[in-house]
């Protein structure tokens, strides 16, 4: 176990960027996943092709070929950036197919009688989405929402493999110096739950809050 | 209709059949001795191998320029070419048929020369002192080491020296990667990734500016990138690669010892260097390393 406490600081350095690259890829899959739900309902047929085009793409292959063509394809054609803003863009795109889809069934679940009114009230596409379907459609996928951001955080594991240097691939690095694999792997475990078991937390509180009753 | 579908499988399984039996040599620099078969002592190795018609060599198929099973089927490579000296010094310059490949990656080496599964093994095999214990070694052959790849315009390092502060690539976790730590400390080893191709790939997009590790796996990497790469300074380890025997066959091993030193005096050693790896990645042929009989 002595290996893993002279590593602290190592372990601290990685978990720092794991969270990190959590919560901006996070924050990139709400926003282009909102947006992607958003086109997938519109009127507008090109639209919706382009959503479902987006979604069943992203969700279909790998996440670590997906890492692969990013990071070593798009250079070729001029798309070039360090390995953790790749790895933001990557995670963020990959995620934010899963967030349309949790947000898609969110919107479903509104009562249509709901966006009736609202465009007989003569409020317009944006408007009726914005106003009166995404607030009741976000609070009705709070939990599946939650589970995107735990599996982010465990995905962003597979960062390493473009060069990141998070948690895995600290844990990676010493195995192979100290040759004490498994506490080491054990210790990962650990700080992979200092992660998840809060964040999951935290999202049963907020789902509390603000739950619709129906 | 079921029977023609028959037929059409039977046609389609001989012509796999002859495709895979077919056992020619690929002519290589071959031809130490003369035609005719030498006679060896009753009860050697040499003569064995020569009664049961056939010599069995474990190498490698997947090392590009060494051991490599070519789209033909065939293996070949330097390490091919060698094994092919020490058949044919056994059984004369016709090898058709007398000779058989088995693939031996580094995990099983030891045990298919222990189990007497081969005959020989020649498979970018480093001569150490674990492996003496339990296996024979002629040779060395040929001497790799850990080296540095860079873009064939790249001026500014020429060595193990002047990689401080530039951003070198190797595998997590690898030999190569503890070579470099302590030898080059402040060399910028912040890109790191799971494989040596993808090293290549950011060696090619400027993300790294070398790569490093075993010579022999680079000078790979030079053949499939035709003029896009060389390697710059002097191997910094020392890697002998030696043909492994069973470890109590003297014999065996003084014969196969005569075999490489009379390569290297006749030239054959040169030409297939020249063949086999100098053509493709144009480094300039090594002087054959001393043989070291133990």
């Amino acid at each position: 176990m002595g290996v893993l406490f002279d590593n602290l600081g190592a372990f601290g350095e990685g978990l720092r960027t794991t969270a990190a690259l959590t919560l901006a890829s996070y924050l990139v899959a709400l926003l282009v996943g909102t947006l992607v739900a958003a086109m997938r309902v519109s009127p507008i047929a090109p639209l919706r092709w382009l959503g479902t085009l987006w979604t069943e793409v992203l969700r279909n292959v790998p996440l670590t070929v997906l890492f692969f063509v990013f990071f070593f394809g798009f250079t070729k054609i001029g798309v070039s950036y360090v390995p953790f803003i790749s790895a933001v863009i990557v995670l963020g795109c990959y995620t934010s197919a899963f967030v349309a889809e949790a947000i898609r069934s969110g919107i479903n679940s509104v009562a249509p009688g709901q966006a009736e009114a609202a465009r007989a009230l003569g409020l317009t596409f944006a408007q009726v989405i914005v106003t009166i379907v995404l607030p009741q459609a976000l609070r009705t996928v709070v939990a599946p929402l939650g589970s995107l951001f735990v599996a982010l955080i465990k995905n962003t594991s597979i960062a390493f493999t473009i060069a990141v240097v998070e948690l895995t691939r600290v844990v990676k690095e010493l195995a192979s110096v100290t040759g004490e694999a498994i506490p080491l792997y054990l210790g990962a475990a650990v700080f992979y739950l200092l992660l998840t078991l809060p964040s999951s937390a935290a999202i049963g509180v907020i789902e509390r809050k603000v739950a619709i009753r129906r | 209709m079921r029977k023609r579908l028959l037929l059409a499988l039977l046609c389609v399984a001989t012509v796999l059949a002859s495709c895979g039996s077919n056992d020619e040599p690929s002519g290589g620099a071959t031809g130490t001795t003369g035609k005719t078969p030498a006679t060896f002592p009753a009860g050697s190795t040499m003569d064995a191998i020569q009664k049961k018609g056939k010599i069995v060599i474990g190498t490698k198929f997947d090392q590009p320029l060494f051991g490599l099973k070519a789209l033909s089927g065939q293996p070949e490579g330097f390490d091919v070419e060698i094994a092919k000296l020490v058949a044919t010094a056994i059984f004369g310059s016709n090898l058709s048929g007398k000779t058989e490949f088995v693939e031996t990656p580094s995990s099983v080496r030891e045990q298919s020369i222990i189990d007497g599964k081969v005959d020989l093994v020649a498979a970018t095999y480093t001569i150490n002192d674990a492996r003496k214990e339990k296996v024979g070694f002629a040779g060395p052959y040929y001497v790799a080491g850990q080296s540095i790849l860079v873009k064939k315009d790249n001026t500014t390092i020429t060595g193990l020296d002047s990689l401080s502060g530039k951003k070198v690539c190797t595998v997590l976790g690898s030999t190569p990667l503890k070579t470099l730590q302590t030898r080059a400390p402040a060399a910028d080893l912040s890109i790191l990734f799971d494989t040596y191709s993808k090293c290549v790939e950011a060696l090619k997009d400027g993300r790294v500016e070398a790569v490093s590790t075993d010579n022999v796996i680079l000078l790979g990497f030079i053949k499939d990138n035709p003029g896009l790469f060389k390697l710059v300074g002097e191997a910094f380890t020392v890697e002998p690669y030696g043909i492994g025997v069973k470890k109590d066959d003297l014999a065996f091993r003084t014969f196969v010892n005569d075999t490489l030193e009379k390569a290297y005096t006749d030239g054959t050693w040169a030409k297939i260097f020249e063949k086999e790896v100098g053509k493709a990645t144009e480094i300039p042929t090594p002087a054959p390393p001393p043989i070291d009989r133990y």
